[in-house]
């Protein structure tokens, strides 16, 4: 057993160091960095917590970092819950499984910029929708409440993340054991009933797991707001790029990083305490 | 099908929907990639191949894409490497920390690219490592690894851990045994973890924004283009090609994939 240990740890050791340093290291200077200054062109070493008193009473920063929390939120509510039927459809309704999966999960593999151009062009001022509703005939000018606001926003990252909603989704309906939704017809419970108080909340895991893989990336998510969202769609990620592109101040851009981290983190773990006890409840 | 299918005729309309929903952006970049007008709506007025032949003579694109095979390469190797030896000891191995390491190396698949992507160039900056292809590699192996895990994880799942066993007790050293029973066994795993890396680092955005600096890769290209919309027909075309390339790749690792467990059952009998 010991040298299955040591074995165990010599193998796994270099992938386990490899991402915990490359975790670890850039934290820490993430860290350093937030308390440093931007000088022109230099950076001033000396201790200061002017970055944060900066990012707390600048409004912007607090918009956006609210805006973020907020957009994420929605996205992983409408992507939850537009995928669940289709978990609940592969889980339950179908003969062969290994070919929806397949089916959901093809999409996702196509680059992510690309799909996010591809909304683009569907939803753009010249884009499909538009100019073949305008060659129709059927608008006289285009209609400009499709592409940059959250609307596009949400629709793009509801594509975007389908898959990682319905696999862990599905994950947990397949994990029911089906003789407990027999017993619960048997005793009467009709089938809107058996889905609220029998299937619903064994399946709050998958929930969970579903809304954590989507709403922690999509916090810090740059591509789809600068893409589609316009100057109303804009959140915190697209400010700290700023900050390290063309403003040139990374302390600042490091003490935003470090601040929506602990945001997400923050709002992750009140939320996964929420829909634990609400699991409970319906029960 | 059964009788509750037929009492949920909305359940069957709306998977199609969905599925619209999920393929029909998909299936637009290669379909208006042919279309000869610049604008994109239906009806399509003709077909032509033109904008795909002022792609060859794009000079900033055929460099981008270059640096993109560099990096991908070089990423994939790396992360199927550590993956490789991670997930051996995953599957065969009880150790103390095993969870935490797991978890640890699942973490980059959930954690926001922005925050990844200013803490490396940070790092990488104050350690003085200049932007390159090379710090790209750095962090896409990251970024990728947790894929390269759980492919080569379920590699080794699919075969029997006596074979091994037999292979000590013939006498056959450790490095022997790796080499001539472990390695055949999981080689398409591995060649599944190699496609699936590459596919990822291929088309990885945020990242090689952040760390190319000024060689871009073809995402960061693709970027570049996205803005002026006179370049919208090729950026079309230039995405069906990278599309199509990288449904390519996947259907290759799906089919090693598969290849694993087919030489595991084989080798068990």
């Amino acid at each position: 057993m010991s040298d299955n240990n040591r074995t165990g740890v010599l193998l796994a050791l270099p992938a386990t160091a490899y991402v915990g340093l490359l975790v670890a290291a850039p934290l820490g200077v993430l860290v350093l960095y937030s308390f440093w200054t931007q000088t022109y062109i230099d950076i001033d070493r000396s201790f200061t917590w002017e970055n944060y008193r900066t990012a707390f009473s600048d409004p912007l920063v607090r918009h956006l970092l609210i805006r973020s929390i907020w957009m994420a939120g929605l996205v992983t509510f409408v992507t939850v819950a537009l995928a669940y039927p289709i978990a609940y459809f592969v889980a339950f309704r179908t003969r062969n499984k290994t070919f929806w999966l397949l089916l959901i999960t093809i999409p996702f593999w196509i680059s992510y910029l690309l799909r996010v151009f591809a909304w683009r062009v569907i939803l753009g001022f010249n884009g499909l929708i538009n100019s073949t509703l305008m060659s129709a005939g059927l608008i006289d000018e285009p209609l400009d409440f499709l592409l940059y606001n959250e609307f596009a926003v949400i629709m793009t990252l509801a594509h975007a993340w389908a898959p990682f909603a319905i696999l862990p989704i599905y994950v947990s309906l397949q994990r029911i054991d089906r003789s407990l939704l027999e017993a619960a017809s048997d005793l009467g419970a009709g089938r809107v009933e058996c889905f609220l108080r029998v299937t619903l909340p064994l399946t709050i895991p998958g929930i969970i797991a579903s809304s954590l893989i989507i709403f922690i990336p999509t916090v810090g998510d740059y591509v789809t707001p600068a893409l589609v969202g316009g100057s109303d769609g804009k959140m915190v990620a697209n400010l700290i790029q700023v900050y390290f592109g063309a403003a040139n101040n990374w302390p600042l851009g490091a003490t935003l990083s470090l601040m929506s981290m602990a945001a997400v983190g923050m709002v992750a773990v009140a939320f996964v305490v929420l829909l634990r006890s609400a699991g409970k409840a319906i029960r | 099908m059964t009788r509750l299918s037929r009492l949920m005729p909305g359940l069957r309309a709306y998977v199609l929907l969905y599925l619209v929903f999920l393929y029909l952006p998909v299936l637009l970049i290669p379909l208006f990639s042919f279309n000869d007008g610049t604008v994109v709506a239906f009806p399509i007025t003709g077909l032509t191949l033109q904008w795909y032949g002022q792609l060859a003579s794009e000079d900033a694109l055929l460099r981008s894409l270059r640096n993109s095979f560099i990096v991908a390469g070089a990423t994939a190797v790396f992360s199927t490497m550590l993956g490789l030896f991670a997930a051996r000891a995953y599957v065969r191995n009880r150790f103390r920390g095993q969870r935490w390491s797991e978890g640890l190396v699942m973490l980059p698949l959930v954690t926001p690219v922005i925050i990844v992507a200013s803490a490396m160039l940070t790092l990488f900056m104050l350690i003085g490592l200049r932007p390159s292809l090379a710090t790209v590699v750095l962090g896409h192996t990251f970024l990728t690894l947790p894929f390269a895990v759980a492919i080569l994880k379920s590699a080794f799942e699919e075969f029997d851990p006596s074979l091994e066993e037999a292979a000590y007790d013939l006498g056959e050293t450790v490095p022997g045994t790796f080499r001539r029973v472990t390695l055949p066994i999981v080689a398409p795993g591995i060649v599944a973890s190699l496609l699936v890396t590459f596919t990822v680092s291929f088309d990885e955005f945020v990242l090689a924004f952040f760390l190319s600096g000024d060689r871009p890769t073809l995402p960061v290209y693709i970027w570049s283009q996205i803005r002026f919309p006179a370049r919208l027909p090729n950026t079309l075309a230039l995405g069906s090609l990278l599309l199509g390339f990288s449904v390519l790749l996947l259907i290759l690792a799906e089919y090693f994939r598969r290849k694993t467990r087919r030489i595991a059952a084989d080798a068990k009998r």
